[in-house]
């Protein structure tokens, strides 16, 4: 009897796992904050439409990412469960989600949202953007809860979302200049920066996420 | 506010264990590699890297199941340096669980590799690490050696760090380590970090020399680095990390608090 309540108040979380980075580091924070959670990688669409809720990480170069999208026939279903249920994006699982980036000689993305993925423009600052920046929570939002505004989180990228419907922007990064580093629409939430490499305050993002209503 | 500049202990592991050990408080084990990244981890540190001295095939695997623990239980990036010398050492270092990887001697041997290496994992992830000996002061020039100073290669090393980084696939980092100040506790080689700083556009981690508070903050404020690596002025608590951050906030250095 026991066992049979555990299972069924425990839910499935998905991480999209395409061969692109580091998704154990991933994998090992979410099962941090949810335990008792079923917590699994995988490129299978079938477990992927089940799922109670999707991770999407990416790291590396977008054109590679959304070649080993194609290559894994997921395009279709990220885009479906991006709008279907709690679904979080991290770092180029956020810059996928937009029309078109620059990297690559220019790379289509999912169009999921309208935007572009731009260059750091040549500067004095050093690229990629690497380290503990602060977070500017432009509004409330269920996933900030318990997290200070200007919080810092670690982030590593050269490339960062430009002209995003500010409708949709729920924080902000300065490094030369402001930058959208976190959306939300819906039951899609995606940031810029990496919460399972932030400490406290990324394991209360990811805390938030998975208790997420 | 804006990006604060890194304090990143560093750890020799020989076979998933702490050469030496680390002897700050309220620690159990001062060999268990997880005991002490915890310990760095709860004083603030904003990274971590090992630097695996493990000769044997079998040590490596010790190392790479200490890898799997500390990602389990320690939620900021770890790096982990020594013996990476093709792609599969990557990818088994970063499905333990690492987040970066510092390539140091295998990318003179194969000039080519950061390349290969970037390509394939990102950039975010490959760290080129470059042991500097000074060989002449006028002008200032450095060299770049291996076999942890021993062996000198002929190359300057400004030039192997623009090499190394500059590109679509070069290198997202640089941790530049000093053999002549590395265990001599008299600070940074400013002038050697400075050039490679401003010869670069990637970040740069100053390394060796560390002796005191204010050589981390010397290393950011007169060498122009992006982190501050050390090691023994935190392994025998001397100093918490949380007192070098405060030290390097009270010269103006913007850090994580």
């Amino acid at each position: 009897m026991q066992a049979k309540r555990a299972s069924i108040g425990a839910q499935s979380i998905a991480i999209v796992d395409y061969g692109m980075g580091n998704v154990r580091s991933v994998q090992k924070a979410i099962e941090h904050v949810a335990p008792n959670d079923r917590v699994f990688l995988t490129d299978n669409a079938d477990l992927i439409n089940e799922a109670d809720r999707i991770v999407f990480p990416g790291q590396g170069a977008m054109g590679a990412c959304m070649q080993a999208l194609n290559n894994h026939n997921l395009v279709d279903v990220i885009k479906r469960n991006a709008q279907e249920k709690p679904f979080l994006g991290i770092c180029l699982g956020l810059q996928l989600l937009f029309d078109h980036s620059e990297e690559n000689g220019g790379t289509e993305g999912l169009s999921i949202i309208p935007g572009n993925v731009v260059k750091f423009a040549k500067s004095d600052l050093k690229v990629p953007h690497m380290g503990w920046n602060t977070v500017k929570q432009s509004i409330e939002h269920p996933l900030w809860h318990n997290i200070d505004d200007n919080a810092r989180f670690y982030s590593v990228h050269s490339y960062y979302v430009a002209h995003a419907d500010p409708s949709i922007v729920v924080g902000s990064t300065n490094y030369g200049l402001d930058f959208t580093c976190a959306i939300a629409k819906d039951k899609l939430f995606a940031v810029q920066f990496h919460p399972e490499k932030s400490q406290h305050d990324g394991l209360q993002l990811l805390t938030n996420f998975v208790n997420w209503k | 506010m804006s990006l604060a500049k890194r304090i990143i202990p560093c750890l020799d592991v020989r076979d998933g264990r702490v050469v030496k050990g680390v002897q700050f408080i309220d620690i159990k084990d001062a060999g268990d590699p997880v005991e002490v990244a915890k310990g760095y981890d709860e004083q603030g540190a904003d990274e971590i890297t090992f630097l695996d001295i493990t000769a044997s095939h079998e040590g490596r695997d010790t190392t790479i199941h200490m890898v799997e623990r500390i990602a389990e239980q320690v939620f900021i990036p770890l790096t982990v340096g020594g013996g990476i010398r093709k792609a599969q050492d990557v990818r088994v270092m970063l499905n333990a669980g690492a987040d970066k990887v510092a390539v140091n001697s295998a990318a003179i041997f194969d000039p080519n590799l950061i390349n290969e290496l970037s390509k394939q994992f990102g950039s975010q992830c490959i760290v080129i690490a470059i042991d500097a000996k000074k060989v002449s002061s006028t002008p200032n020039k450095w060299e770049v050696f291996t076999h942890g100073g021993r062996k000198p290669t002929g190359i300057d090393v400004v030039e192997w760090a623009i090499k190394m980084t500059e590109g679509e696939h070069g290198a997202g980092e640089v941790l530049l380590t000093s053999m002549d100040c590395d265990g001599v506790k008299t600070g940074f080689d400013l002038e050697l970090t400075k050039a490679v700083s401003d010869a670069v556009s990637v970040p740069v981690i100053a390394s060796g020399g560390v002796g005191n508070l204010e050589h981390l903050s010397e290393g950011v404020l007169k060498g122009g680095a992006d982190a501050v690596l050390a090691a023994s002025i935190f392994h025998f608590g001397e100093y918490t990390v949380k007192q070098a951050k405060l030290a390097m906030q009270a010269n103006g250095i913007e850090v994580r608090l």
